[in-house]
């Protein structure tokens, strides 16, 4: 009986607490919580409210009746993804691509830090280093309209490829190049910058370890196997795996800019897919609800991702 | 430490500085070849093929044409402000949620910090971040270009964790004297972090300079285009005929090939001469970044 008695009082007391805590702390406070409300503010208009905006994937949406007027139809517009034509084709070049990417994209900046790395001559390291970062920098619309300008018929390829005795050819109007021009030029872009994550990582290796290692006689080759290759491999894992996270989320500025219709059985992936239906057909209900079964997909891959970093190396994103 | 050199540590040394050196030129040309080829006549441009060391046959008239664009100017002066006004609010905004959540002691710091931390994964995505836009009133508004963007959640973190690294007794004793928290956060945490302002500056200010898409969707008149959105129309879309009043018929291919190159350059030149200047700020940036939030 008194434990009852107590009890009741008890958890009053814990609520008023709750709240003599949060007027105390908007006594002492007013000026971070006045700092915080636009911030708070911001995220709510401009990540909440399209977040609850997704809705419209699941409604047959009626910009006349607005989002809340609008008839739900369920998973309507999943089913007419899955079963249309394109749902396979756009989810297959978007992991084309990613592939392309991780096979050939993601070594090169390693290689390149590693190979910065036994420069001995810090002027040329730097010199090297400032020109590669340097396409990181110009926009992606010059850049885009430099691959167009290079591979048309007329442009500088074509002549290396006339030199080979092949045909002058409008590249980007053949499905088959697509993915090499995006991947390749992708690297050309970002081999500089993507590697000095990993330099930093080899600044990071303890010195000792080489001495160390040329006292018990290894010569160069075996330091950069027992060394310098343990040394990075923890940053390579991670970026790996995060990569792979980021498999079904290849953005669309660059597809959009440099595709064109002859090449959308390879270039058209889900991202571009979602603007070109939405904000091109107006089609506003059926791209979200692609587009959310992409984001779902991605948030899936980016949380196993994490998980498996986290056992492999114990190292996680957060 | 004297290093032994052997004749297999000498052959891959000079295939390494070779393959560098490679590298250096695939990264080069490309703008040497916009560089001459803006700088070129028209008509040798299109009988020139292989790589083009230097202008085929001197001309200006690309330039000319490119200068009489009143499209270009309105561009740029656009583009200006949107990478001035906007990096502005971009790091009001920025460092005051990055403030608030370093605060110890503040009761809703923890709310907060979800409550960003949720967005990194959830997003509404394209359509329904487009039509909360439209139905804010805020299409063919210059605003439409700065409000969606107001803060990188990414960067807020980087912020914050460099904001954690001052010490709070520092905070604290500004407090105490009687600052309020927004003259704390201007006058000592700022002052204090520099290093990551200025990458952020950098950051918000390259991402305004090279933005075009939110241009595109959001933008209706042709007098609020940002430069990157005119350069697309030029480049990508190949119009050029605004350009070439009076140029006949037969040339207009060509001519606008030294227009289109002369374009870039007009547009990149800017970037190219501070790149030297501010590449190390963006290289600290990375490093900044790759601590663990």
């Amino acid at each position: 009986m008194p434990s009852v008695t107590i009890q009741i009082p008890a958890r009053k007391s814990k609520k008023r607490n709750l709240w003599r805590e949060i007027a105390k702390d908007y006594k002492r406070n007013k000026y971070l919580i006045l700092m915080a409300l636009p911030v708070l503010t911001w995220y709510f208009i401009f990540h909440y409210l399209p977040m609850y905006g997704v809705i419209i994937a699941f409604k047959d949406f009626n910009p006349m009746r607005g989002i809340l007027g609008s008839e739900w139809i369920g998973f309507a517009h999943f089913k007419s993804f899955f079963n249309g034509f394109y749902a396979w084709r756009v989810i297959k070049n978007t992991l084309m691509i990613s592939v392309y990417q991780l096979v050939f994209g993601f070594p090169m900046p390693i290689i390149l830090a590693l190979l910065l790395n036994e420069l001995q001559n810090k002027a040329f390291k730097k010199t090297i280093q400032t020109i590669t970062y340097l396409p990181h920098f110009v926009s992606l619309v010059v850049i885009c309209g430099m691959i167009v300008d290079f591979t048309s018929k007329n442009g500088i390829i074509n002549d290396a490829i006339e030199l080979l005795g092949m045909e002058r050819r409008s590249l980007l109007l053949y499905p088959e190049y697509f993915r090499t021009i995006y991947t390749g030029s992708g690297i050309w872009q970002s081999v500089g910058w993507g590697s000095i994550i990993y330099l930093a990582a080899l600044s990071g290796i303890d010195q000792e370890l080489y001495s160390a290692a040329s006292i018990d006689g290894a010569g160069r080759w075996k330091q950069f196997l027992n060394v310098t290759l343990p040394g990075i491999a923890p940053t390579v894992i991670v970026l790996l795996i995060l990569n792979i996270g980021r498999m079904m989320n290849e953005g669309f500025e660059k597809i959009i800019l440099l595709y064109n219709a002859t090449i959308y059985e390879t270039a058209d992936t889900i991202s571009s897919f979602v603007y070109r239906r939405g904000l091109v057909e107006a089609n506003y209900s059926f791209s979200s609800a692609v587009g959310l079964f992409n984001s779902m997909v991605n948030v899936i891959l980016i949380v196993s991702a994490n998980r498996i970093s986290r056992m492999v190396n114990e190292t996680s994103l957060w | 430490m004297v290093v032994k050199r052997s004749i297999s540590n000498i052959i891959f040394d000079i295939s390494n500085y070779l393959f560098l050196t490679l590298l250096m030129v695939i990264t080069l040309y490309p703008f040497w070849h916009v560089i001459m080829a803006s700088f070129s006549n028209h008509v040798e441009l299109t009988a020139h093929t292989g790589l083009l060391l230097r202008p085929a046959g001197f001309s200006l008239d690309a330039y000319k044409a490119v200068l009489d664009n009143r499209m270009i100017y309105s561009g740029y002066r656009n583009t200006l402000f949107y990478v001035v006004i906007g990096t502005a609010l971009n790091l009001i905004m920025t460092s005051m949620g990055a403030y608030v959540l370093v605060r110890k002691g503040f009761f809703w710091r923890r709310f907060i910090f979800t409550l960003i931390l949720i967005t990194m994964f959830f997003s509404g995505g394209l359509i329904p971040t487009y039509l909360l836009v439209q139905s804010l009133g805020l299409v063919d508004s210059i605003w439409a270009l700065i409000l969606p963007g107001l803060i990188s959640t990414w960067n807020l973190i980087i912020m914050r964790t460099n904001f954690a690294s001052v010490p709070d007794s520092v905070i604290e004793s500004s407090t105490i004297d009687g600052a309020n928290e927004f003259v704390t956060l201007f006058r000592i945490m700022l002052p204090l972090s520099l290093p990551v302002i200025a990458v952020m500056t950098l950051y918000y200010g390259v991402h305004h300079w090279n933005a075009w898409f939110g241009a595109m969707i959001y933008l209706r008149s042709r007098s609020l285009y940002p430069l990157q959105l005119i350069l697309r129309e030029i480049l990508l879309a190949n119009d050029t005929n605004s350009m070439m009043v009076g140029v006949g018929h037969t040339d207009r291919e060509s001519v606008s090939e030294t227009i289109k190159y002369a374009t870039i350059m007009a547009a990149t030149l800017p970037i190219l001469c501070a790149y030297p200047f501010v590449q190390k700020y963006f290289v600290k940036g990375v490093m900044i970044g790759a601590v663990k939030g």
